[in-house]
């Protein structure tokens, strides 16, 4: 447990990396998500389909191949970046699928009634779209986005298996020292990832309760 | 909702627009995979030898064994965790604070911590060494732990969705708490629950591939077997997860048509509890009011 404590800062750090990793993605997978959201639900039928088709297979391929592909296939063809960036890659080609879904859930959830109304009172479509469903889609898009970064925040630790030295790689390496502190070291690493989460969902809960509104 | 509510039918002007719109993208489309092509022409990707182990019967052979095994370590980890989450979920529905609070811990900590942390720590902790369990129950076991906190969400959740009439209609004709769980209530919530359970074996079959980092058997530890032998990372990779792919869309249809089948109209309203387990990347549940 010394070596845990008396190198604490090395715990941290690999923890500054789990987070950079995260914080990263989870922009660069929102962004990418909501593009990917709009084109599933836009009027264009090519990008409709394309859409589709990336957001199936990627959604079923393991996250382990994702970063296969970025890491051990890609440099092959000489693309290669430095590590975190290619971390950061494979995170967000995967993650962005599922923020593809959950706005599309949340889009989904408003109901119809609401449009219909939007319509029958003369709203344009962008009106109804700006006045009427999107407020109500953002709120409802919260807990299903919310645990997407949740799932993503864990994700990250796959980068572990591919060289990066976040918290669970640094787990490896402490416990490798010290075999006989291995269930401290453990609890040790897990508490920092429960902390993490407990965060992420504190503030979704903060932020959905503040959006709530009364529902009829 | 339905796209069309919003917007009036397109009118001739807006229907050349969208013509337009089309040419564009598929032409970008085109220009990207053009590219992706002349890139992997250029390195010669496309050379026969590095394609010729998935033709030779020895190595698909191998391959097929390979998914065989994820398939096994997935079932094996789907089965416990069903137990696990039956109990944990019943226990979380417990009116005894003593088993509630406990069943709520362990829950929410195996919710909360990554699915490789826990396969590295049993890997380290148990797996490794002449008298240890091998890396492939320690994927069992740490899948099993994972799968069964968030399964034991998705049973609470499907019991808590069942129409409060129901258990109190059993209550008054003078059933037992057991007997009202057992044959009133969890009969219902299994039905609710099979699409979001099989769901879960598609987040299951996806996470047995993080055996790769602790040198479980499976698919990918044969895929890496074959790239380190021929040096076809990108072929290699391409056919194992399409190997992945497969499987994953047929459990998908599967969950589709025991939806359609079992529970039909009733889903709608849990479609939150379908959602925790289908939705999801790694099966985060929100299905049942918030996280914590």
């Amino acid at each position: 447990m010394e070596d845990v404590f008396g190198n604490f800062d090395l715990v941290l750090r690999a923890f500054w990396l789990t987070i950079q990793l995260f914080l990263i993605s989870a922009v660069l997978s929102t962004v990418f998500g909501t593009v990917l959201a709009a084109m599933r639900v836009g009027p264009v039928a090519v990008l409709r389909t394309a859409a589709g088709i990336y957001v199936t297979v990627v959604r079923n391929t393991p996250l382990l191949m994702v970063f296969v592909f970025v890491f051990v296939a890609a440099p092959r063809i000489d693309i290669n970046f430095d590590f975190l960036t290619k971390g950061v890659i494979a995170l967000t080609v995967y993650t962005s699928t599922f923020v593809c879904e959950a706005i599309r859930s949340g889009v989904n959830s408003v109901p119809l009634g609401q449009a219909e109304a939007a319509r029958s009172i003369g709203l344009t479509f962008a009106g109804s779209m700006r006045e009427i469903v999107l407020p109500q889609a953002f709120r409802a898009t919260v807990p299903p986005l919310a645990s997407v970064l949740i799932a993503l925040l864990k994700d990250t630790s796959v980068a572990a298996a591919f060289g990066l030295l976040e918290a669970v790689a640094r787990m490896r390496y402490f416990t490798n020292n010290n075999a006989d502190d291995r269930m401290w070291i453990f609890l040790v690493f897990a508490a920092g990832y429960v902390i993490l989460v407990e965060l992420l969902s504190f503030g979704a809960w903060r932020l959905e309760r503040r959006w709530r509104v009364a529902t009829r | 909702m339905s796209a069309s509510v919003l917007y009036d039918s397109p009118g001739p002007k807006t229907v050349a627009r969208h013509r337009v719109y089309s040419i564009v993208a598929v032409l970008a489309l085109i220009a990207v995979i053009a590219l992706v092509v002349i890139r992997l022409q250029q390195q010669g990707q496309f050379a026969y030898d590095l394609w010729e182990p998935f033709i030779t019967p020895v190595y698909v052979e191998a391959l097929l064994k390979g998914l065989l095994e994820t398939i096994k370590m997935a079932a094996t980890s789907v089965v416990f965790a069903v137990m696990f989450g039956v109990l944990f979920g019943s226990a979380k529905l417990s009116e005894r604070g003593w088993i509630r609070w406990p069943a709520w811990l362990v829950v929410e900590f195996f919710r909360a911590v990554p699915v490789l942390l826990l396969m590295v720590f049993f890997f380290l902790a148990y797996g490794v060494g002449a008298d240890g369990i091998g890396s492939y129950w320690c994927v069992v076991f740490a899948l099993t732990l994972y799968n069964g906190a968030v399964l034991a969400e998705i049973f609470r959740a499907g019991i808590l969705a069942l129409p409060a009439g129901q258990a109190e209609a059993a209550y008054a004709i003078g059933m037992r708490k057991s007997q009202v769980m057992n044959i009133i209530l969890l009969p219902q919530a299994v039905k609710i629950m099979l699409p979001a359970l099989i769901s879960q074996c598609v987040v299951t079959l996806k996470d047995t591939s993080l055996g790769f980092y602790i040198l479980a058997p499976g698919l990918t530890a044969v895929g890496k077997a074959i790239y380190t032998e021929f040096q076809n990372q990108l072929q290699t990779a391409i056919v194992v997860s399409a190997m992945y792919v497969t499987v994953n869309l047929l459990l998908t249809a599967l969950a589709t048509w025991v939806q359609k089948r079992y529970v039909g109209e009733k889903a709608l309203s849990t479609a939150a509890v379908a959602a925790a387990g289908g939705g999801m990347a790694t099966g985060e549940n929100t299905g049942s009011g918030g996280m914590f």
